[in-house]
């Protein structure tokens, strides 16, 4: 068990979780998204390679509207 | 005749207009306003999903970046730090390398933060991204961003979502015509003879959101801005008679009964 901050919000996860299996609990695996880990842009040839660890900080990002 | 064709950083756009998404009362008003804009480039910003409402619609459910060419802004950015971490993460999203810079320097005005936005551009250019600019009317300014690479110089007409149309007239020819890249009129448009005057100037584009958005009838405007586009790049390429002080009569003064 570790916790992590998923776009600002606390999320408890298992051990072993990779960043792939977050996206996939929230349905996001298959969405147009960019992922930054600890300030890092993660490739999505690498999602599965990602193994996240307590206190990691995961950004979550999509297009939305806008001017 | 020569056909009219408009370019930026070698990517052909049939529609000289290009339209924001944001503001829309929904999605599907979006997509509408797009499809009578005739655009084939909207604007879009990147910002955190929400992963608690898993189910809330999200823009490219209406809006087929296959068809339509995103242009991934950085509105809300206040720093180069900020614009230029939106922008890689918009770069790994999609795979594109044309971006639009807005890096703002104050809440009231949305004016934009010229020695942050000549920064970013450097470093984004030297990144490879090809980079449109959202800059002040300031000729000096806008010729620094293309000395520095930028694929588009975006002035502002006047500050953004405020409809007050072209306020400084002057600057903006200066600017069209020292610039080798594209001239896109960004920000302050208000209504469809705005941008007709924008593209009579001879300005190569123009960039509408909350005037189309803010319409009572935004389908309706957006039809009307197609128009007024086409309209005033006509009228600029048919070349304007010129002006005089005096009557010059249009009926021949010989024979007259």
């Amino acid at each position: 068990m570790a916790k992590i901050q998923l776009n600002g919000k606390k999320v408890t996860i298992k051990s072993k979780t990779t960043i792939y299996d977050i996206l996939k609990r929230f349905k996001l695996n298959n969405k147009k998204v960019a992922i930054e880990h600890n300030g890092t842009i993660i490739s999505k040839s690498n999602f599965k390679k990602k193994y996240l660890k307590n206190n990691d900080k995961i950004e979550v990002v999509h297009f939305i509207g806008g001017g | 005749m020569k056909k009219d064709i408009f370019k930026i950083a070698n990517i052909k756009l049939k529609s000289r207009l290009i339209v924001g998404t944001g503001k829309y009362k929904n999605f599907k008003e979006t997509a509408k306003a797009i499809e009578a804009s005739g655009a084939n480039m909207v604007t879009v910003a990147v910002r955190r999903v929400n992963i608690i409402d898993k189910k809330k619609p999200i823009l490219t459910d209406y809006v087929d970046p296959k068809k339509i060419i995103f242009l991934p802004n950085t509105a809300g950015c206040f720093n180069s730090n900020e614009a230029l971490r939106t922008l890689r993460l918009a770069r790994e999203m999609g795979g594109w390398k044309l971006v639009k810079l807005e890096v703002l320097g104050d809440k009231k005005t949305l004016y934009p933060n010229m020695i942050e936005t000549l920064k970013s551009t450097k470093i984004l250019v030297k990144e490879g991204f090809k980079v449109m600019v959202y800059c002040t009317d300031d000729p000096l300014l806008a010729k620094k961003l293309e000395d520095f690479g930028a694929s588009a110089i975006m002035p502002l007409a006047s500050p953004i979502g405020s409809g007050l149309g072209l306020q400084n007239k002057m600057n903006i020819s200066l600017i069209i015509k020292q610039c080798k890249v594209p001239v896109i009129v960004d920000a302050g448009i208000g209504t469809a003879s705005d941008a007709t005057i924008a593209m009579e100037m001879g300005c190569d584009g123009v960039l509408i959101n909350s005037a189309i958005a803010n319409a009572k009838k935004p389908i309706k405007m957006a039809s009307a801005f197609k128009n007024a586009v086409i309209s005033g790049r006509e009228s600029f390429l048919a070349g304007r008679m010129k002006k005089s002080f005096f009557a010059t009569p249009s009926s021949p003064t010989q024979g007259l009964i």
